[in-house]
């Protein structure tokens, strides 16, 4: 434990990205099985223990600390393992630290009984960095800024394989991740997978440059809908029987989520689309798909009602395909794999499978003109395709990229703050701001309307900060409410009608784009204007 | 009625000794200044009359290059101050020259602390355990969280990571009056006795610690290193504000390290980009404040500044009568 808990504060203090993954590929050679194992999946996909939850430190901290400093040193630190970590009494013995692979095996064989008695064992083994990275471990929330593919990278270059063959050996393997490692460390063959429908890792896209221009004879053009990014996987599966997944875009499984698209599909294939409900919201008529707002109400459910299905029915706007009846086309151009989508298509259920459209124009000054229209539309932008592109995993230069629409602005007045979580710990850093329900000047109230977390530089956050702390009129727990005096512009990609707010309108991808340190409150917009962008 | 111990007055620049009228630590210049001790916060210039232990004044004259109404008041030797006040400055082992100053009027005893910490500390002497009515006490680390591990340990870090990239140097932050000379004390009495680099800034205080008899071993400015290379495996000292400044790429390769209190918290250490956080602080953290309360044992407990909330929420958990005086202007951030 105590080899991943330096390796946990390596990978929180090292800057550089190179760093990060040197230390990190360091640690996964040097580490035996199934320690590294385990620590790979912590960082990564994340453990999961039925007995240990987040409320299980705070039940925890409550026997051994009064609430009042819990909240207060909690909300300072602004991480519930590490706030636990420090408070935690020096047992003044903590000879004999457990290994990974046994804090696992303990963590494991807890229950909701016995986790307030053995949970505490374990602790009392360990010091401050050891407690830390056992509670991050045991609670399967590191954020500490390492993603699942800076992980899977630094596996890659520990062993020096490929990192496309480390993503595809990777799903449908288990923590510890032994027969990986047999793979990548002994050269032992690679895991088998059988006929698993699994997750291909997805080919992203990267924005597109301020004033850069693109030949559209190299590169194909498409509206960039908005839903959300999926896979649909279809294989013979371990019965033989067919097996159908729908994956988002991080690879977490939302098929039960979606029934009707993983019923809809009999035939084996990847297919790499955009998941959206029907609609009018997106394209008009002729685009037919609901708002992203319309959509979020059916993720995350675990079951869906009939009425629900019936109300907002599921379908996926097809991009691409990566595998045809168990031949794999990621190698092949991207207009081979289009002009094969195409042949598919008809043998596809049209009620939840259609196809993307290109966009048919030949001129980059036309695509400009057309994409001003997206936001009429409300289509997120486009998306542009070099035409010779194989489907390579993760982000490649020069090959895919987004063009989004400009986003749409407005000015509003700071109203609450709270600190942050994580990097922005220990400052004012999200906030609540509103727009006016009226004139101002006539007694009309400011309504919260969003909140943002980013947006703002370091310095900025720092003013911030500063604002928050010599304009607070009143306190409620964390949150402190200000004097209503700073007037920031808001960035956000749509509005919506919602039902959360008092306003009755929910913003998108709000985030800070100025502060308006020159500009007097009530001169900051009103609802009626936010409201008149409204397109669900 | 009057409120108990009303001769003392707190104001949110500074502490009002009424009788005497006479500021402690006061923000603006005042007719008659006690001072604590010598960081900019709690001793600034322009004051008619200020009283410090020697220490403390000579610091301050390297600052504002003057001594003008320097009033020495060496440790245990009191003085009398208008209006049968009784002032007397007793070792608060927070820098060199610091002190509590201890205040008697009426049969009453107040103390201010200022800035102070318990443990031991080769470049000043120890904090003395007083007992008073009044404990006026800082709380810059007054969360539970903040708990000091022993200075020995932080110091093996700092070595072990010279050892481990005998090619980079590291360069450690450290507030220029106190971190900066008990850090060399320390390592040079944990046997590191190689060159230790320094900031411009840094030096004139090393020099003054020297001239008050503290020694710091082979000090060199970094200005006066002969190549870059010489640098390599060193330890380098810089004010907090220069780590990530232009100045820090003449260095070869630096490891970035702070010496703070605040390293104890990672979040507030990767806010300052540093790669080695040592938890080194001259402040009293948590165990310490709320074991002074107990060892003083006060009447009434009065918080400056710092985590007030949870310190009074301690008092009140140990019946303890506490309040908050919201003092401004006491940095938080750089001699932690
Ligand atoms: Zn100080
Ligand atoms: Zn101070």
């Amino acid at each position: 434990m105590e080899r991943f808990a330096a390796l946990l504060d390596t990978l929180v203090y090292t800057r550089s990205r190179n760093a990060k993954l040197a230390a990190l590929a360091h640690y996964l050679r040097e580490t035996p099985d199934p320690d590294r194992g385990y620590a790979l999946a912590a960082l990564s996909d994340g453990l999961d223990f039925a007995a240990v939850k987040s409320s299980t430190i705070r039940n925890l901290m409550r026997e051994r600390v009064d609430p009042e400093l819990w909240t207060l040193s909690r909300d300072y630190v602004g991480d519930s393992a590490e706030t636990a970590s420090l408070l935690w009494p020096e047992s003044g013995d903590p000879a004999s630290p457990p290994t990974v692979g046994e804090a696992v095996a303990a963590l494991s064989a807890m229950t909701r009984a016995n986790v307030m008695e053995d949970l505490p064992r374990l602790l009392d083994r360990l010091d401050a960095e050891g407690r830390y990275a056992l509670l991050k471990l045991a609670t399967g929330a590191m954020r500490i800024g390492i993603s699942a593919r800076l992980a899977k990278t630094a596996f890659a270059q520990a062993f020096d394989v490929a990192l496309e063959d480390v993503e595809e050996h990777w799903h449908g393997q288990a923590p510890p991740y032994t027969a990986l490692f047999d793979w990548a460390a002994r050269g032992a063959p690679a895991p088998e997978t059988g006929n698993l429908p699994l997750f291909r890792p997805f080919m992203l896209a990267h924005p597109l440059g301020e004033d850069e221009i693109l030949d559209l004879a190299t590169y194909a053009a498409e509206w960039k809908w908005d839903g959300i990014r999926v896979q649909v996987v279809r294989s013979p599966g371990e019965s033989g029987l067919g097996e159908t997944r729908l994956y988002s875009r991080s690879g977490d499984d939302i098929s039960a989520s979606f029934p009707e698209i993983t019923e809809a599909l009999d035939i084996d294939c990847v297919l790499d689309g955009e998941l959206l409900v029907r609609g009018d919201a997106q394209g008009g008529r002729d685009g037919g798909a609901g708002s992203f707002n319309a959509l979020q109400q059916r993720l995350g459910r675990k079951t869906v009602s009939k009425r629900l299905r019936a109300e907002a029915p599921a379908f996926v706007r097809l991009y691409d395909l990566l595998q045809r009846e168990g031949e794999d086309l990621r190698a092949r151009t991207w207009h081979a794999r289009r002009a094969a989508l195409e042949t598919l298509l008809p043998r596809l259920d049209p009620q939840h499978f259609d196809l993307s459209t290109l966009i048919g124009v030949t001129n980059f000054a036309d695509l400009a003109r057309l994409r001003e229209t997206a936001r009429d539309a409300a289509i997120e932008g486009v998306m542009l395709k070099h035409r010779e592109s194989p489907y390579v995993a993760g982000r490649k230069t020069g090959l895919w990229y987004k063009w989004k629409r400009d986003p749409l602005l407005i000015d509003c007045v700071l109203m609450y703050a709270q600190r942050g979580s994580g990097k922005r710990s220990s400052f004012y850093s999200d906030f609540t701001f509103g727009c006016w329900d009226g004139d101002p000047d006539a007694g009309a109230e400011l309504l919260p309307v969003g909140k943002a977390y980013f947006g703002f530089t370091d310095e900025e956050l720092k003013q911030l900060d500063r604002h928050v702390r010599t304009h607070t009129v009143q306190r409620f727990g964390p949150v402190r409410e200000t004097d209503k005096s700073l007037v920031f512009e808001v960035a956000f990609d749509s509005v919506h009608a919602s039902r959360r707010h008092k306003s009755g309108l929910a913003m998108r991808f709000p985030r800070i784009s100025r502060i308006r340190a020159d500009k007097p409150p009530h001169e900051a917009d009103r609802l009626a204007t936010l409201r008149a962008l409204v397109q669900d | 009625m009057p409120r108990d111990f009303a001769w003392i007055h707190p104001e949110p620049w500074g502490i009002h000794v009424v009788p005497a009228d006479c500021w402690i630590d006061p923000a603006r210049p005042v007719a008659c200044a006690l001072v604590t001790h010598g960081h900019a916060d709690h001793a600034r210039g322009g004051h008619g009359e200020t009283f410090a232990t020697p220490e403390t004044l000579a610091i301050m004259k390297l600052r504002y290059a003057t001594s003008q109404g320097a009033r020495p008041a060496p440790y245990h030797e009191s003085v009398t101050l208008p209006g049968s006040v009784r002032a007397t400055w007793i070792p608060a082992g927070h820098v060199l020259g610091s002190a509590q100053i201890l205040l008697e009027h009426a049969g009453e005893r107040v103390i201010v602390t200022g800035d102070f910490k318990r443990r031991a500390d080769p470049t000043c002497p120890p904090f003395e355990v007083t007992p008073c009515d009044v404990l006026i006490t800082e709380a810059t680390f007054g969360l539970p969280v903040f708990r000091h591990p022993p200075v020995a340990h932080e110091i093996a870090k700092l070595t072990r990571a010279l050892a481990l990239q005998p090619e980079r140097c590291v360069l450690v932050g450290a507030y220029a009056l106190g971190k900066a000379q008990r850090l060399i004390a320390e390592l040079r009495a944990a046997g590191h006795d190689q060159t230790i680099w320094l900031h411009g800034a840094m030096e004139a205080m090393c020099r003054l610690y020297e001239n008050f008899g503290i020694d710091l071993g082979s000090l060199k400015l970094v200005s006066d290193a002969p190549s870059r290379e010489a640098l390599a495996g060193h330890i380098v000292l810089a004010p907090p504000s220069a780590l990530n400044d232009r100045w820090s790429r003449r260095l070869p390769d630096p490891l970035t390290a702070m010496a703070s209190g605040w390293m104890r918290v990672r979040q507030r250490a990767r806010q300052r980009g540093v790669e080695l956080p040592l938890i080194i602080s001259d402040h009293a953290d948590w165990d310490e404040l709320t074991q002074t309360v107990v060892d003083v044992a006060p009447r009434e407990t009065w918080i400056t500044h710092g985590r007030e909330d949870a310190m009074l929420r301690w008092c009140e958990l140990n019946q303890r009568k506490a309040r908050a005086l919201a003092m401004l202007g006491y940095e938080e951030d750089e001699d932690g």
